[in-house]
Parts: C-alpha cells; sequence; structure tokens
C-alpha cells in the first residue's frame, strides 16, 4: 500500500534533469540572462521548495566511511560494491532472512518525494527523492506485535572503505527509530534521486529517509533491519549523547551544545547566501507532531 | 653512519638554501604568502570551492593561519637544529597569519552568522567559539608591534609579549579540535606538532645549560 502521504508538490515542480543541465550549460557559457529567463518560467510554487541540483546533492555529503571531508564520499565511495546486495531482515518479525535487494525492489511501488533535508552542521538541501515506503517493506516481513523498534546497519567493508580505517566513531554504523515513526507515510527507503539510481555517497542500493529528522538518522547503505522490543544503540548517540539524541528530531528551539539550530544555510547559495530560520520538524509539524505530543522535546532531543 | 659525513652531506645543501633564502626579498614572500587569500574567495564566487563556499572558505582561511602558526614556530628550532635560517622571515609569516586569522573571522562573522546577535550569543555560550576568539585577541598586540618602531621602543620586553604566541597556538589548535565531530585525526596532529615545536624551546634551554656544565 504505497502512496500514504500525498505530497504538496508535484512532478511538475522538480527541476527537470535534462532543463538543469542546460541551464548550466547557459549559465557557465555566460549568457546568464537566457538562463534566468528559464527559471523564470518554472510554476510559481516551485519557488516554495525548490529541489537543489544534481550536483549539489550527490557532491556534499556526509558518509564517513568514505572520509570526513565533504568532497570524500564522491572521491571514494565509487569502490562501494552494491550488487549485489542483501539486506537481513531479522528480530521480531514474521518472515525473517536475507533478502536480495533486486527481489525487495520487484515487491515495492517506486514514488518520488520532495524532502527537505536538515543536517545537523546546520546546511539544508531539498531533494528529490525516489523511493518505496518503509512500512510497504516492513509489512513485506510482517512486523510481530511485541516489537517496538527498528535497528538499522550500515555495510563495513573496510577494503572497499577507507574512512572505516580511523575510528571516527564507531563502525559500524548504526541507527534506530521508533515503530510509529518507522510505520510513517513519511519515512522511506530511498533507491533514486532525480529519477535515477542513487549513486553511492547518498546511500546505495537503499538507504533511510526521516525528514523531519536531522540527516544522519537517514542512514545509508543499509545491510540489516531489525525489529525489537529494546530502544537500539544509534551511532552519534553512542560517540556523545549530549550532543546526539536517539530522536533527532529537528528543533530550532534546541540547540546542539556547540551550536545553535535557530537558522540553517541552505546548499546553493554561494558565498553570499542568507541564513533562513529552521522549521519545527524540518516543516513537517503538521504530518509529525502527534508523534511526540506530551513529550519533553528538550529531554528526548 | 658517523655524524660527520651526514654532517658533510647536509651542511652544504643548507648553506646553499640560505643563500638562495637571503636573496629573496621580503616583499616576494608576502606575495607570495597572501597569494592564496583573493584566490579562494574568487574560488569560493566561482564554484572553485564546491557547493558550500562559505563553509570551505572559512575552513580554508582557518588552516592556512594555523598552517602559518606551525610555520612560524618552527623558524627557531630549525635553525637551531638544522641550520636552516628562515629568521628574515619570520616578522612576514606572524603578520601573514594575523591576516588570515582575521580573514577566517570575517567569513564567520559576516557570510556565516551574519547578525551581530548570533556572533555575540556563540563567542558566549560556545566553547569553541570562545577559544578561538581568546587565541585572536591574544595576537592582537603582538600584530600591533610587528614593526621596528615598536620593537625599539620594547626592548627586551618585546620578546616577552610575543611569547603570547604560544598560548595562543595551543589556543588554535584547541579550536580545531573542539569543532570536529567525531574523532577525526588532522586536529589532533596540528596540536600535537605545536606541542613540539614549543616543546623543542623549553628543552633547548635546558639542553644548553647542561652542554656548559
Amino acid at each position: 500500500m504505497a502512496h500514504r502521504w500525498k505530497p504538496d508538490l508535484t512532478q511538475d515542480d522538480v527541476t527537470p534533469y535534462r532543463a538543469f543541465l542546460n541551464r548550466r550549460q547557459i549559465v557557465a557559457g555566460g549568457v546568464a540572462g537566457l538562463g534566468l529567463a528559464a527559471m523564470g518560467a518554472a510554476p510559481a510554487r516551485a519557488l516554495d521548495l525548490e529541489p537543489n541540483d544534481w550536483e549539489e546533492i550527490t557532491s556534499y555529503n556526509n558518509f564517513y566511511e568514505f572520509g570526513t571531508d565533504k568532497g570524500d564520499p564522491k572521491r571514494h565511495a565509487g569502490k562501494m560494491t552494491t550488487t549485489p546486495w542483501t539486506v537481513r531482515i531479522d528480530g521480531m518479525v514474521d518472515r525473517p532472512g536475507d533478502y536480495d535487494f533486486t527481489d525487495i525492489m520487484e515487491r515495492m511501488t517506486i514514488e518520488e518525494r520532495i524532502y527537505r533535508l536538515r543536517c545537523v552542521e546546520r546546511w539544508s538541501m531539498v531533494v528529490p527523492w525516489n523511493g518505496f515506503e518503509l512500512a510497504d517493506l516492513l509489512d513485506m516481513v510482517g512486523v510481530r506485535p511485541e516489537a517496538r523498534y527498528v535497528a538499522f546497519e550500515t555495510l563495513l567493508r573496510p577494503d572497499e572503505m577507507p574512512g572505516v580505517r580511523y575510528n571516527v566513531i564507531d563502525w559500524p554504523y548504526v541507527e534506530g527509530l521508533r515503530l510509529d515513526e518507522a510505520m510513517h507515510p513519511l519515512t522511506i527507503m530511498a533507491t533514486g534521486i532525480y529519477g535515477k539510481t542513487i549513486p553511492n555517497q547518498n546511500g546505495a542500493p537503499m538507504r533511510l529517509v526521516v525528514p523531519w529528522k536531522y540527516g544522519y538518522k537517514s542512514i545509508k547503505s543499509v545491510v540489516r533491519i531489525t525489529l525489537t522490543d529494546k530502544q537500539p544503540p544509534t551511532a552519534w548517540n553512542k560517540y556523545s549523547a549530549r550532543e546526539y539524541g536517539f530522536y533527532s528530531n529537528v528543533n530550532p528551539n534546541v540547540d546542539h551544545p556547540r551550536w545553535s539550530q535557530a537558522f540553517e544555510q541552505k546548499v546553493g547559495g554561494g558565498l553570499f547566501a542568507q541564513r533562513v530560520p529552521t522549521l519545527m520538524f524540518n516543516g513537517y509539524e503538521d504530518e509529525v507532531a502527534s508523534l511526540y505530543a506530551g513529550m519533553d522535546l528538550v529531554k528526548y532531543h | 653512519m658517523p655524524a660527520w659525513i651526514w654532517s658533510s652531506i647536509t651542511d652544504p645543501m643548507i648553506g646553499t638554501a640560505n643563500r638562495g633564502l637571503r636573496a629573496i626579498p621580503v616583499w616576494i614572500a608576502y606575495l607570495l604568502l597572501l597569494l592564496p587569500a583573493p584566490v579562494l574567495f574568487y574560488m569560493g564566487l566561482t564554484g572553485g570551492l564546491g557547493v558550500e563556499p562559505i563553509e570551505a572558505l572559512e575552513h580554508e582561511y582557518g588552516e592556512l593561519a594555523l598552517k602559518l602558526v606551525v610555520l612560524g614556530l618552527a623558524v627557531t628550532p630549525l635553525r637551531r637544529w638544522t641550520g636552516l635560517n628562515l629568521m628574515k622571515f619570520r616578522r612576514t609569516i606572524g603578520v601573514v597569519t594575523f591576516v588570515y586569522v582575521v580573514l577566517h573571522l570575517l567569513v564567520w562573522m559576516v557570510l556565516d552568522m551574519q547578525t551581530l546577535d548570533a556572533i555575540w550569543a556563540d563567542i558566549l555560550k560556545r566553547p569553541y567559539i570562545t577559544v578561538g576568539m581568546t587565541a585572536f585577541v591574544l595576537l592582537v598586540p603582538l600584530a600591533v608591534t610587528s614593526n621596528n618602531i615598536s620593537v625599539r621602543k620594547l626592548g627586551p620586553r618585546w620578546r616577552v609579549l610575543h611569547r603570547l604566541v604560544y598560548p595562543a597556538a595551543i589556543l588554535g589548535a584547541l579550536h580545531y579540535i573542539l569543532l570536529a565531530r567525531g574523532f577525526q585525526i588532522e586536529p589532533l596532529v596540528y596540536m600535537g606538532v605545536i606541542l613540539v615545536l614549543l616543546a623543542l624551546r623549553l628543552n633547548f634551554g635546558r639542553f644548553r645549560d647542561l652542554v656548559r656544565q
């Protein structure tokens, strides 16, 4: 049962990949006026949430398994073998097992979801993901009634991942969601961007996307999904619980101990880009605030 | 290999290097060391620093300042242990270091934080910013007194005053360590190199006393 969430943006609002390329070529060629005219023809509502371009989305990444520099994932992630790819789904499920990625894809419905992405480091993007609802995958394996949480794990393959030579954090990268967060219609497993196969640096072949949480919750290149009744450990929380809570919901009122989260910098605005206020739950308050009704969002940050 | 064989190879090389260095006018050194500043800014404007140029430019200027701090602190040990003489350029290195610290600070204030409220809040609330600002404040009197008149007027006090670069260097490296996410090697390498360069000074004094006895 895909399509649980109705997006407020449609396919028309995405900068088409080809048009985007043309625009850049025109601008690069110095005839900036033509490029601006083409942009002006885009639907007005797209101005509200215009996706970042392919170059921005695929060259500015945090994927520490390939290095801590923003350019490292693009430089090094090509070494990662993504075919064949197996996802072990186990724990409190009716049909545990090793699922081949191609078999999963055959059974899932791929949709486009244009989401905001807010990094804990204060930068943000808008990404036109392609993927399927995590709820569909969980339904496929059958979640047992005693399950309360979902744990995720990223591939750890040192000979293909130069960044794991150093214990920047405790490898493998692990993440977790409460079951109701995992089943929420906004939560997807992304397998593409701009209608193309998701690049390795963005978490190929399949990565979690939870748009109302800081980016590091959206774990990449997932090899294991475990249903459990206990809150699972998460990578950044293990490194510093004070700085990175289990929930990690985007919240302009709760600062990271080392910087304010009230504002963010949109990637792609250049050297003189203005900061913009960060939105509660990254702009998905209407959809998800009810999940946390009555909770102390400072304590459970 | 006996030390005399080693020094018979290296001494002529050092001598040649020192003669070459003496031939370079100081203004050339200023030009070369300052050149990356406008080049990086231009790259930031034109996409050469990637899709998020504010953060990139901030980091580039900051790292250059740290590299120059290391170079400046290396001048004395290099001369004492290898004979390589960079004394002529020590003031140049120091002044240019300060320029990069100011540029780093300006990018943070004007392009990154953008409002006085945000700047002030961070200076007070965020330890890594407080540490970085302290390092900057320590460097201000050094920059102001980096001229011949000050050296003459202050006399022996000038040398004492300019030892402020030692705590400033340590705070600069600490600033980098505190802002890193996760366990990262590079900031620790800067701190390690700076501490070794400072330790060489301490040990040299004791070593000299021992030799005299």
